[in-house]
């Protein structure tokens, strides 16, 4: 339709340039043996897999995480119970940090866990064209003349070539975003590794990288409003003014209220 | 018409819709050229909407080619510039 795209903008009017590239000639396509479309979908299934796989990976770095920010609280409480209020502050500062990264590990397993259904989608809708290409053909081929017949099948081997090319461009676009994930969380992973430490009393005075690099992640107030609660905690009833401290004496009086009114 | 959203699918649109589209597609071109990010996503929206609601999704055993391909839905108005309009274009 000519005189329509003549009026159509360019977002509209224009077919992709990319799409184009990977759309396959219709007389090409038609060449293509069931066998070739079929390796097709095979490609698409491995791009499946890739996806699946990193998403695991994800998981798993997150599971790592949520050890390690536990690992870190009890860390702090110790160093805290010792006098050694530096020490508790940086594992704090440490446990904030893996917390972002935990929240950021969270959307991106979200995104994959996306990208996986629409390329499954797409796999079977790319399969149920596949399988209806071939059985076309063989109606057309037996229904029409010749000449017929081949612009026939070349009208569906275009819808065939076009939703190939699409699949394609869906894959590569899902593909890249899990590329830069994967880049970032091996980033992310080496960084750790760089500042891991099992034994808290290895730690020198010294800051290395990673204590700057989650420095920077951590916001100073919620370190300190967390040290200030472990204080309290740690301090018991003996700190008066720990909020917690009075929070369990209250709750202590409550809870044999609560539990009268159970009874009642 | 068959209009498809790449990445996404094909639609096949009424044709007496064109006018309707044309003007949604037009909104979202001047946003892109004026690299207005916010005004182009939401116009983009809007021509997606359209497409989505007016037209019916061709079914996974027909097999047509498209009239015209909207750029996926995540397009990113640097892309939208670069790969979508100007070089690299097929006109028509």
């Amino acid at each position: 339709m000519p005189g329509l795209s003549g009026r159509m903008s360019t977002v509209v009017k224009a077919k992709i340039s990319k799409l184009l590239d990977r759309a396959e000639d219709p007389s090409e396509t038609l060449e293509y043996s069931y066998q070739k479309q079929i390796e097709l979908l095979q490609n698409v299934k491995k791009g499946i897999a890739d996806v699946v796989t990193s998403k695991k990976r994800l998981q798993l770095q997150e599971e790592k995480y949520q050890q390690q920010v536990v690992k870190l609280d009890t860390q702090a409480r110790q160093a805290l119970a010792q006098g050694n209020e530096e020490l508790a502050r940086t594992a704090l500062e440490r446990k904030n940090g893996l917390q972002t990264e935990l929240q950021s590990l969270d959307s991106q397993i979200a995104q994959l866990e996306e990208q996986q259904e629409q390329m499954t989608a797409s796999e079977q809708k790319l399969r149920a064209k596949i399988e209806q290409f071939r059985s076309k053909k063989e109606v057309i081929k037996a229904q029409y003349s010749a000449a017929e017949a081949q612009v026939k099948i070349s009208e569906a081997a275009t819808g065939v070539g076009e939703e190939m090319a699409d699949v394609g461009l869906a894959m590569q676009r899902a593909l890249d975003k899990t590329e830069n994930m994967r880049a970032r969380a091996g980033a992310v992973q080496e960084l750790e590794a760089a500042g891991t430490f099992e034994d808290l009393t290895q730690l020198g005075s010294g800051e290395d990288d990673i204590d700057r690099q989650l420095k920077s992640l951590s916001t100073g107030s919620e370190v300190d409003s967390e040290l200030a609660k472990m204080k309290a905690e740690l301090g018991g009833g003996a700190a008066p003014a720990g909020e917690l401290g009075a929070g369990a004496q209250t709750t202590g009086g409550e809870g044999a209220g609560a539990g009268q009114g159970q009874a009642q | 018409m068959i209009v498809r959203i790449a990445t996404e699918g094909q639609y096949d649109v009424s044709d007496e819709d064109t006018a309707d589209l044309n003007r949604l597609d037009n909104e979202a071109v001047s946003a892109c050229e004026a690299s207005d990010e916010a005004g182009f996503r939401a116009a983009f929206d809007r021509l997606l909407d359209y497409v989505r609601t007016k037209g019916t999704l061709v079914a996974d055993d027909e097999l047509f080619g498209s009239d015209m391909i909207l750029p996926p839905p995540d397009v990113s108005l640097a892309e939208a510039g670069t790969e979508f309009q100007g070089e690299g274009l097929i006109p028509g």
